[in-house]
């Protein structure tokens, strides 16, 4: 197959020709450009979900249940599931499928691993392009796992419409929730393994931070809690608080039981909703093309320095006045820059 | 310029035994290869195999057998590749095979058998040296 076939049955959804384009995108192979500029217009009607949390918080059973919950509900599901590439060997294990390999036989559920290879941030560098192979194929929803957070790991933010992040019971204190960095980001909180001793408290911490992050509204308290209204009566509620921010909804599951993931799928299409009715999802997308068109160019850049030997030569008598504290840095970079930019 | 490929490989337990030690043994080695394993875990039909390795786009599907299931199990894996069209992906098992059985999986497909004993930088030369894209 050439990749205007790859593509032309891609969009058609051949779960092969989806795959092999996958592949391409992730690994820049040559056509890459062309097949992307092909599926580019077939892109942004998915919903785009990312699911996030530290390591081991059931991020992976998470995105399974609320595979199988929209699934139940006639949609499609697109899953790319990331976990970490090996700085020392370039390797990865890459194990969120084990999780989910129900869905396999299903042609409704598409499932791919992706390790992070070299890219920190929570995801790799690839995963957006993955993300929109994925949507120009025509599956309703795309989740995004990423590997398991710690506190800065925020680019998800910037790939998915709706961020979903996982806390456990038992991890720290009331200060880890009002650190700067991956609290920020949640547009849904959803506190899992809720039968563990200490949910009450994680709750009360990250309702406590959201109070404290000023986007805090008693008029929308109505969104949390854990028996979240269903889809269409909290579409209603949508209409009703137009004016207020969204708070972010805090919900309790057992994803390994399932309960309370309905609630969690209910909460990230409500939220869904109002970013469209407040003009908001235009915003978010602006600053994903945004955030990635000068990725892409940084990039290019880059590689064009990294491959130019004058350029290389440059920088190495550069270095070398710097390691000899006859020149600071800044000074070098300075003058490495005007080499190039002459 | 396919400037970021790595060898991908699917590590399987296809059956019902339910001893994962080699296999992971296996997974790890491979990873330390520098290549991305997809590990599926136990109990895996056949039909999950191959549709986990043709969403992953792997080169190499690697399965363990312990349970004495795989004249049955290893040649139905191929055939479900063949009927999907899949013939550039590697496979390969490993387990508690007996010698005489070797011959007949490999005539249905399966590139190599590694034994107990058989050391994990063969099994990682072998794929480096046989991946057929």
């Amino acid at each position: 197959m050439d990749w205007q076939e790859i593509v032309s049955r891609a969009l058609a959804r051949d779960i092969r020709a989806v795959s092999r384009l996958i592949s391409i995108v992730e690994d820049r192979r040559s056509g890459f450009e062309n097949a992307y500029a092909a599926i580019y217009p077939h892109t942004g009607r998915a919903h785009v979900i990312g699911i996030t949390g530290p390591p081991g918080s059931g991020k992976s059973t998470l995105v399974d249940k609320m595979a199988a919950e929209y699934r139940g509900r006639g949609k499609t599901v697109g899953i790319v599931a990331v976990d970490p590439t090996s700085p020392f060997t370039g390797g990865a294990l890459l194990g969120d499928r084990l999780r989910m390999q129900r869905h396999s036989l299903d042609d409704g559920v598409f499932i791919r691993s992706m390790g992070t290879r070299g890219h920190l941030g929570g995801v790799s560098r690839a995963t957006s392009g993955v993300v929109d192979v994925l949507d120009a194929a025509g599956y309703d929803y795309v989740l995004i796992e990423t590997v398991g957070v710690g506190q800065s790991e925020v680019e998800i933010a910037s790939l998915a419409d709706t961020v979903a992040l996982v806390q456990v019971p038992g991890l720290g204190d009331d200060i880890q929730v009002i650190k700067a960095g991956v609290m920020e980001i949640g547009d849904v909180f959803v506190v899992n393994k809720k039968d563990r001793p200490g949910v009450e408290r994680v709750v009360a911490e990250i309702r406590m931070a959201l109070d404290l992050a000023g986007n805090a509204s008693g008029r929308v308290r109505a969104y949390s809690g854990h028996h979240g209204p269903t889809a269409a009566s909290a579409a209603g509620a949508v209409a009703t608080t137009e004016v207020t921010p969204w708070r972010p909804p805090i919900l309790q599951t057992m994803a390994e039981s399932g309960e309370g993931v309905a609630e969690v799928c209910d909460m990230c299409d409500v939220h869904m909703c109002r970013l469209t009715e407040d003009g908001t999802l235009v915003e978010r997308r602006l600053r994903r093309a945004k955030s990635e068109t000068m990725q892409i160019a940084s990039d290019l850049i880059w590689r064009g320095l990294a491959d130019d030997p004058r350029t290389l030569e440059a920088a190495e008598g550069l270095a070398r006045k710097v390691a000899q504290r006859e020149m600071d840095p800044y000074v070098a970079g300075r003058s490495l820059r005007e080499l190039i930019v002459n | 310029m396919d400037e970021g490929r790595k060898i991908r490989v699917l590590v399987a337990k296809p059956g019902l035994d339910g001893h994962d030690r080699g296999a992971k043994v296996v997974a790890r080695a491979l990873r330390d290869a520098g290549m991305e394993v997809i590990y599926t875990g136990l109990r895996q039909t056949p039909e999950q195999i191959v549709a986990a390795a043709i969403q992953e786009d792997v080169d190499v599907v690697a399965m363990s057998i312990l349970s004495g299931a795989h004249n049955y199990l290893f040649p139905r894996v191929m055939q479900l590749l063949r009927e999907r069209g899949v013939d550039d992906v590697l496979v390969v098992g490993g387990g508690i095979i007996p010698d005489e059985d070797i011959p007949g999986l490999k005539e249905c497909g399966i590139a190599e058998v590694f034994t107990p004993g058989a050391s994990t930088a063969d099994t990682v030369k072998f794929i480096r040296e046989n991946i057929k894209r």
